[in-house]
């Protein structure tokens, strides 16, 4: 039997009142070890005006590269602490900031480890469905192996990777929907 | 058997042509500046999106699907029962998953502060709840039937009324935002939302079924509407 995947619709403009309840910002807290460290952004249109009425939702493995999830078969360690999901809506001009841990690396299709990455959702008023993108991290031997970064025509990788900042625990990473610098975003 | 090994997992099904909303439908005027122009990047399915959150059915709230006991008295409107089954596009439940939902009241208004239109909001009803699928995957809303409302995408334009549903499934792929709609409304026709899925029995199987069996005597006219996440390649546990 097959059937077909219900189709998407937009969240609209008020999905806040159905969404909040869920909302997580900071994945940090006691008994969570690993890098603690904030990424902060926005969501910005094609006119580069932030979206205000936008959520992303994040999802991530352990500092030890574990998902919190019985599929996950690696024999690593879980942490009852973490669960790796986070909900971020965007705020008046389109910014967002959320704390974590940097995730360990969990090990892709080709046999190789995948660079530290976050997995990301957007949704938004005017988004049909979903968009789906990564965060990577900013000096990383490990990107320059990485399956999925890889898959990306190099001149657009730098839209996944997030930038330092001036604060060593502060990264800045950003959603651009649509134009010249437009975000790297996957079919999957 | 296919081998489930840690860099060879079971990916999940990719959508049949025409079953999904492009990302630019200029129909929808607010997707113009925010849909994306470039094509998106074929990734193939890695232990980071096979995985995805699960929530413990512990920290729900068992009374939040019920919509119409959630202040001090009765929401105004007409009582509905709205419930159906989470099942994967292999026709099995997808049990202990989480649906959220929200929605107008019965007079097309949201408690939203950026809601503005003229219609009175109502005390004792804030539209949203969620809920748990049990082991065969069913949930159950005890709701108002919201009402249509008018917006702002071209002249006169009407959203239909709807139920917003979010799912998660057990996957970070699985995961599932999307409305439902009653049966012969007419305004569905001209709602670019709706309409923004080519596929005719795509967009059909967002209507939900007028339905006896949950309808209770006295109390409530049931509605049926099932919801289909996407399901597992290959299907390794299945024998014919």
């Amino acid at each position: 039997m097959t059937l077909h995947a219900t189709t998407s619709q937009t969240v609209g403009p008020f999905f806040s009142i159905g969404f909040d309840r869920l909302n997580r910002s900071d994945l940090t807290g006691a008994g969570v070890t690993g890098q603690r460290i904030e990424i902060a952004g926005r969501v910005l249109d094609a006119d580069a005006q932030g979206v205000p009425d936008a959520v992303i939702e994040i999802w991530q493995a352990n500092t030890h590269g574990k998902y919190a999830h019985p599929d996950d078969p690696q024999d690593k360690p879980t942490e009852s602490a973490f669960h790796g999901f986070g909900r971020i809506p965007t705020q008046q001009n389109g910014t967002f900031r959320f704390a974590t841990i940097k995730p360990g690396r969990v090990p892709g299709p080709d046999g190789k480890l995948q660079a530290p990455h976050i997995v990301v959702s957007v949704f938004a008023r005017g988004l049909m469905r979903r968009l789906v993108t990564r965060i990577y991290f900013p000096d990383d031997p490990a990107n320059s192996e990485d399956y999925a970064l890889a898959l990306v025509e190099p001149s657009r990788r730098h839209t996944l990777i997030a930038k330092r900042s001036t604060s060593e625990a502060l990264l800045e990473w950003n959603v651009v929907l649509q134009g010249p610098d437009e975000t790297v975003f996957f079919d999957c | 058997m296919p081998k489930h090994t840690e860099d060879s997992l079971p990916g999940y099904r990719r959508p049949a042509p025409g079953t999904q909303p492009n990302h630019s439908h200029p129909a929808y005027v607010s997707s113009i500046k925010r849909a994306p122009s470039k094509p998106l990047v074929y990734l193939p399915h890695t232990l980071s999106e096979v995985t995805g959150p699960l929530f413990e059915p512990s920290a729900m709230d068992v009374k939040a699907c019920d919509l119409t006991h959630q202040g001090s008295g009765e929401p105004l409107g007409e009582r509905i029962i709205v419930s159906g089954r989470v099942l994967d596009e292999n026709g099995r439940p997808v049990p202990h998953t989480l649906v959220e939902l929200w929605q107008a009241n019965a007079a097309g208004r949201y408690l939203h502060k950026i809601d503005q239109h003229d219609a009175p909001l109502d005390p004792n009803f804030t539209g949203t709840g969620h809920a748990v699928t049990d082991a065969n995957g069913r949930y159950r809303f005890v709701t108002i039937r919201p009402g249509a409302y008018p917006w702002k995408n071209h002249n006169n334009a009407w959203r239909p009324a709807h139920i917003h549903f979010s799912l998660f499934g057990p996957a970070f792929v699985t995961r599932l935002v999307t409305q439902m709609y009653f049966p012969g409304d007419p305004l569905l026709a001209f709602d670019p939302i709706f309409n923004c899925t080519a596929d005719e029995n795509a967009r059909n199987r967002l209507v939900s079924l007028f339905d006896w069996e949950s309808t209770l005597p006295e109390q409530a006219l049931g509605y049926k509407f099932d919801v289909i996440l996407s399901g597992r390649e290959g299907t390794p546990w299945e024998t014919k």
